[in-house]
């Protein structure tokens, strides 16, 4: 039996799709991390003046309060253009671009009439939900 | 120390973890927890969250490459990710109620012996892989271009359940320890499914990243990520992944293999540490 492979040109054109998207997620999810560290070291509050001294560094590396995660917090923040506002930007554009990618290949898969693994990435899809569903209840 | 020493050194440690990780097919967490909870004294819980970010930031600034050169085998690392994906939620809860200690021992044994399977690799290199009916109607099988080797690459998949099985208890060690199961999955693909090397790189890099992206979410929840931490991480790690990704093609497979002995080893010896300590 010839190995199967996804080489029709239909196929070919989704992973290039993929592959572009995931690009420019990283890009922006890179760049919203260096804007923000940079306006995090700007802004003397929140890394301590002048890069910053040794206290600041044990404050923030040792501290046991867990860090702020509302919408409203982030919305607020980013609109005030507060470095840690951004950096919390990129990191969730960074956490969304696998399961971004999990999303668009079901479309591929749909697009190949491949019933199988629509069902079967439609599963991964759920399962990547549930588990967002539930880290947020605990 | 400062704070901004801080950022650039751990970007720079981070960087390398980035290269390593996207080469082998495991997240920098091996690398970055450790560099950051011992020698940079990080509230672990800040570490671990970070570290799952750096799994993250390996997978897609990786994948991009590995997709556009087709190493990755997209239809394998779905089914292998629907096993993965409950292991993780499997893992992430039942952290609250297991000692993590007799499974670092367990984990680091386990891992010391699959690196010794990996070395012993080339003998057994010829042996014919069992006929697997699943694989054959999932049409798991694929080929990639080895710039390597210069040619075209037609490979088979085999045992496809025993690979189901490995990828849901690597999920939960992923869930459970806070380690991309990669360190487990590289290994199965390669040595039981019969998978080149560098197709198991390529997709279990795939797989470790929507794997961490249920566990980095539920840890941003709870509010474990700190952004001054998890920021030079996410950077270093993406452009060392970039890196690594660019040198996959083009490195020998002994080299891709022998890389990930060493990692197998680190891994297993931190899991030996922290059982044992």
């Amino acid at each position: 039996m010839k190995p199967v492979t996804p080489s029709d040109s239909k196929a070919l054109q989704v992973e290039i799709v993929i592959s572009e998207l995931l690009r420019w997620g990283v890009y922006g999810s890179l760049l919203l991390l260096v804007v923000g560290t940079v306006v995090s070291y700007i802004h003397p509050e929140t890394y301590g003046a002048g890069g910053g001294s040794g206290a600041d560094l044990h404050r923030l590396i040792t501290e046991g309060a867990t860090f702020p995660r509302t919408l409203s917090w982030l919305g607020h923040g980013l609109l005030q253009l507060q470095g840690q506002a951004i950096i919390v930007a990129g990191l969730l554009l960074l956490i969304a671009t696998p399961v971004i990618r999990v999303l668009v290949s079901i479309i591929a898969f749909a697009l190949e009439k491949d019933r199988a693994f629509v069902v079967i990435t439609t599963v991964v899809f759920l399962l990547l939900m549930i588990s967002f569903a539930l880290g947020k209840a605990g | 120390m400062t704070p901004l020493f801080f950022t650039l050194l751990v970007a720079a440690i981070s960087l390398s973890a980035g290269v390593l990780g996207s080469l082998v097919g495991v997240g920098g967490g091996i690398i970055v927890v450790p560099a950051l909870s011992l020698l940079l004294g990080v509230d672990i819980r800040h570490a671990i969250a970070a570290s799952i970010i750096s799994v993250i930031a390996t997978s897609s600034g990786a994948a991009s490459a590995y997709v556009r050169e087709r190493i990755t085998n997209i239809r394998l690392a779905m089914l292998l990710e629907i096993a993965t994906a409950a292991g993780a939620l499997t893992g992430a809860f039942l952290a609250a109620y297991i000692s993590g200690r007799w499974l670092f021992i367990l984990f680091g044994v386990i891992l010391s012996y699959t690196s010794w399977s990996m070395l012993q690799k080339k003998k057994t290199a010829a042996t014919v892989l069992p006929p697997d009916p699943m694989a054959d109607s999932l049409r798991l099988h694929g080929s990639y271009f080895d710039r390597a080797l210069g040619q075209q690459v037609t490979y088979r998949v085999a045992r496809t359940k025993l690979g189901l099985a490995v990828s849901y208890v690597a999920g939960t060690v992923s869930g459970l320890l806070g380690i991309g199961g990669g360190v487990l999955k590289v290994p199965v693909m390669n040595l039981a499914m019969g998978i080149p090397i560098k197709v198991c790189s390529a997709t279990s890099n795939f797989m470790i990243g929507v794997t961490a992206a249920t566990s980095a979410a539920v840890y941003f929840m709870r509010g474990d990520v700190q952004p001054f931490v998890a920021a030079p991480v996410a950077v270093g790690v993406l452009l060392g992944a970039k890196l690594g990704s660019r040198l996959l093609g083009r490195l020998p497979n002994h080299v891709i293999r022998i890389a990930f002995v060493a990692v197998l080893l680190l891994s297993a010896t931190q899991m030996l540490w922290k059982g044992l300590r």
